[in-house]
């Protein structure tokens, strides 16, 4: 097993929440819930300490990890943008949004911009399908957005 | 948030309740905060109470609150506390009215008068010409596509005229975060009844015979389900409560949740009761902050007041109520792919027999039905069977809330009586499609249903029909779509969320949709060919009889469908290589045409690529090797020079 490289806090942190769910191998989603929520994304010594607490094998924690898209592997941007490709807003033009995103921002949805300032995502239906197509940086959800608000709306974040 | 003024006793110093006669007590205390709400909706005619007191119910579900309507409610507050009227006006944050397209909404009581698209700046004149000087605030009002006229209140508007309201009777009528107003509105009697006046047994029967099916979309009959249930035996069972609704385009499971949480938890302590189990849990998406807010808050004062936990209402019968939660994957709403993943492992289907009745959370009977299913039991437990199964259709009971999106006037929640025809909901609830464009199709069922187009319109819709149209109901997502949308388009959006939503663990789902998939994507991009549609459909066929769980049966639904019904721009795409509604890419061309263009300049400056050139008033010219199609120009050109080729 790979040397274990995080910090001494992150350690205990990581260790409380295996303790508050009991150390139980069923509780392993509920708790790499709260670990993303404290961490933004869940790392391999991440995972591996969260085996090793919860008695299970890493591949277990990895599968889970994998299969729910929930779940990221990579560090976030500062201001995460997530597009929303829902059926309402992709027949609305959300493409076209995600388009103009990738080319302002130079990254690939997925991807984050080397200054980790803004990272791009799809996502399916934040349930503001009245306000079509719709975009969330961070929790700020933007409605009826269109290709060219999109610099406007980017420029909120140049400080 | 909420607020008691109106209320006189204070609910926090409440003992539990202990039996159905001190439900009721306290129901008829607090009904009078309602009745001025429940007048106003019920009476035909506009009611005129002498000295009302004034409800303002303002939208706190996801749509309006991402407009600001938190503060809305807030410069309520201070403005009315201002002028010393806070004890005359009642403000209520409620769930969602259903009518999103123009939000945060705004409904003046008793005279219904509904404000829409409110900003917080706008509360002033609210307050000062409405409230105290009894005038509308005319702009505000919705505004008639129609007769463009303003329209002065809800009962008079298309969108609220073909609607009933069961699944959703208390969302936009009561704060959802205030137990008190549901049980002044009747919450909680419906489980008093079932534990105290009904058994086991006559509360399955009672269920059976209203003919209420699973909303969750395969529509199988509720009380059935529960029957097979409450008759194995065993230490411990599970009622669980599948809020992780997945389908892009649908959203009722979460505003009932967000809109009415109790009645969610009511009609699980009924199942717990009927089937003989004292644990329920709720596995509800982590995408939804505010449905989990507000049914924490929810569960908390369930708990408080006795209606749940030990001994409720005096009964002896326990139940309660845990939350998990999903992590997005959309198989997870498979019911035993949600199991799995209740117990921390990967969310994949297994083989039904044996049926979660028999085995399912912790090898458990378990009995798994879906947000909008149960919101219609304790109603059905009050009001009897019989008044519910006289509601819909021959085989199709009640209402159905569909989430109405797409290219139509009214996107929001409806909920309509089955049996309402395709024509009633696009035109008359919908207000008609955007733009006064055509009416093309309407996809009902989410990635596992199919697509009706405009010889469906008189369709009465409920489950057979839907089914026979090869269609489905699904969740109740409905996007409507005009000329437009590109059929082959939507069909491989579909598909590709199957394929991303695939789970992986059958062939036919991970390996035939994405065959399906490659072979739509050579057709958008023009190189398909005609055998190419016989294949898809050999594919679909085969998928469709031998995937293991609903998602891999029904994924091939949405190309079946408009292999169907769209066949022609099937053939377009194959042998003219043309995409009519100018979606596909690949297969169009933008092109100035030079009798129509004044040279303005206009695209030149909009196109991304330096790919328009031509001198000031002179016709200009798009060089198509380094255009990319972008239709930004096409946006731009206010002369309708620019055409799709």
């Amino acid at each position: 097993m790979a040397v274990i490289k995080l910090s001494e806090s992150k350690i205990n942190f990581v260790k409380d929440i295996c303790k508050q769910f009991n150390n139980e191998g069923g509780e392993v989603i509920n708790v790499l819930h709260k670990v993303q929520g404290e961490f933004g994304y869940l790392s391999a010594e991440v995972q591996e300490l969260v085996a090793e607490e919860l008695h299970i094998p890493v591949a277990r924690v990895y599968g889970i990890v994998s299969f729910y898209s929930f779940f990221t592997m990579t560090p976030k941007g500062r201001y995460p943008i997530s597009v929303c490709l829902g059926t309402a807003c992709y027949v609305r033009g959300a493409e076209k949004v995600i388009d103009e995103l990738k080319r302002q921002l130079a990254i690939q949805v997925g991807g984050t911009t080397p200054d980790g300032k803004f990272s791009l995502n799809c996502l399916r239906c934040v349930g503001a399908c009245g306000l079509a197509p719709v975009m969330m940086i961070g929790d700020k959800v933007y409605g009826r957005v269109t290709a060219d608000k999109v610099a406007g709306i980017l420029a909120e974040y140049n400080n | 948030m909420s607020h008691h003024t109106f209320i006189n006793i204070t609910f926090n110093k409440m003992a539990k309740i202990k039996s159905l006669a001190e439900l009721r007590e306290i129901k008829e205390k607090l009904k009078s905060n309602l009745d001025l709400r429940e007048k106003s909706e019920n009476s035909e005619e506009l009611i005129q109470i002498e000295d009302a007191k004034t409800h303002v119910l303002c939208c706190g579900g996801t749509g309006c609150k991402s407009s600001e309507s938190d503060a809305i409610v807030a410069n309520f507050n201070n403005i009315l506390k201002e002028k010393g009227l806070q004890d005359e006006v009642m403000v209520v944050k409620t769930g969602c009215f259903g009518f999103c397209e123009k939000g945060p909404i705004v409904k003046m009581i008793p005279d219904n008068t509904f404000y829409t698209q409110v900003k917080p700046s706008d509360v002033q004149r609210i307050v000062e010409d409405h409230i105290i000087n009894g005038c509308k605030v005319k702009d505000l009002l919705y505004l008639d596509p129609e007769t463009n006229q303003h329209v002065a209140d809800s009962k008079h508007m298309g969108f609220y005229k073909k609607q009933l309201r069961i699944a959703l009777r208390n969302c936009g009528f009561i704060n959802p975060e205030d137990i008190g107003e549901s049980i002044a509105r009747g919450g909680y009697e419906g489980l008093g009844k079932a534990l105290l006046e009904m058994s086991p047994e006559e509360v399955v029967a009672e269920v059976t015979a209203s003919g209420l099916r699973g909303r969750g979309g395969a529509g199988f009959p509720t009380g059935v389900k529960w029957g097979l249930c409450a008759r194995n035996e065993a230490d411990q069972k599970y009622v669980v409560c599948n809020a992780d609704e997945g389908d892009p385009g649908a959203f009722m499971d979460r505003s009932i949740m967000e809109g009415d949480p109790h009645s969610i938890i009511e009609a699980m302590a009924i199942c717990g009761y009927a089937i003989g189990a004292t644990k329920g849990l709720v596995y509800i998406r982590a995408e939804y902050p505010l449905a989990i807010e507000r049914l924490q808050i929810a569960l908390g004062q369930a708990r408080e007041y006795g209606l749940l936990g030990k001994d409720i209402m005096g009964s002896g019968f326990d139940f309660d109520i845990e939350l998990r939660y999903g992590a997005g994957a959309f198989v997870c709403g498979e019911e035993t792919a949600l199991i799995h993943s209740m117990e921390g492992q990967r969310g994949e289907p297994t083989f039904k027999p044996p049926f979660p009745a028999v085995s399912g959370y912790l090898n458990k009977p378990t009995n798994v039905n879906n947000v909008e299913t149960f919101a219609n039991i304790p109603i059905i437990i009050t009001k009897g069977a019989d008044w519910f199964a006289s509601i819909g259709s021959e085989k199709s009971k009640g209402t159905k809330v569909f989430a109405l999106a797409g290219q139509i006037n009214n996107v929001g929640l409806i909920e309509v009586p089955m049996g309402t025809t395709l024509r009633d909901i696009v035109y008359e609830i919908g207000g008609g499609i955007k733009n006064n464009r055509q009416f093309k199709a309407v996809q009902t069922g989410g990635p596992s249903g199919g697509c009706l187009t405009s010889k469906h319109l008189d369709t009465p819709i409920d489950y057979e029909s839907l089914m026979a149209a090869g269609s489905m109901m699904g969740s109740g997502g409905m996007v409507v779509m005009d000329e437009t949308s590109c059929m082959v388009a939507i069909a491989k959006f579909y598909l590709e969320f199957t394929c991303e939503e695939s789970c992986g663990k059958c062939t036919p789902c991970r390996i035939g949709n994405k065959r399906m998939l490659e072979i739509l994507d050579k057709i958008t991009k023009g190189n398909g060919t005609m055998q190419d549609l016989q294949e898809l459909r050999n594919l679909a066929d085969v998928i469709k009889d031998t995937a293991l769980c609903g998602l891999g049966q029904t994924s091939p639904n949405p190309i079946l469908s408009t292999l169907d019904n769209f066949w022609d721009e099937y053939v377009e795409h194959v042998v003219d290589k043309k995409c009519r509604a100018g979606v596909c890419k690949s297969l169009m061309s933008y092109e100035i045409d030079s009798t129509k263009c004044i040279g303005c300049g206009a695209c030149k400056r909009v196109c991304p690529q330096d790919a328009i050139s031509g001198e000031k008033k002179m016709a200009h010219h798009i060089d198509n090797l380094k255009c990319i199609k972008c239709g930004a120009c096409y946006e731009k050109c206010k002369f309708g020079a620019i055409s799709i080729k």
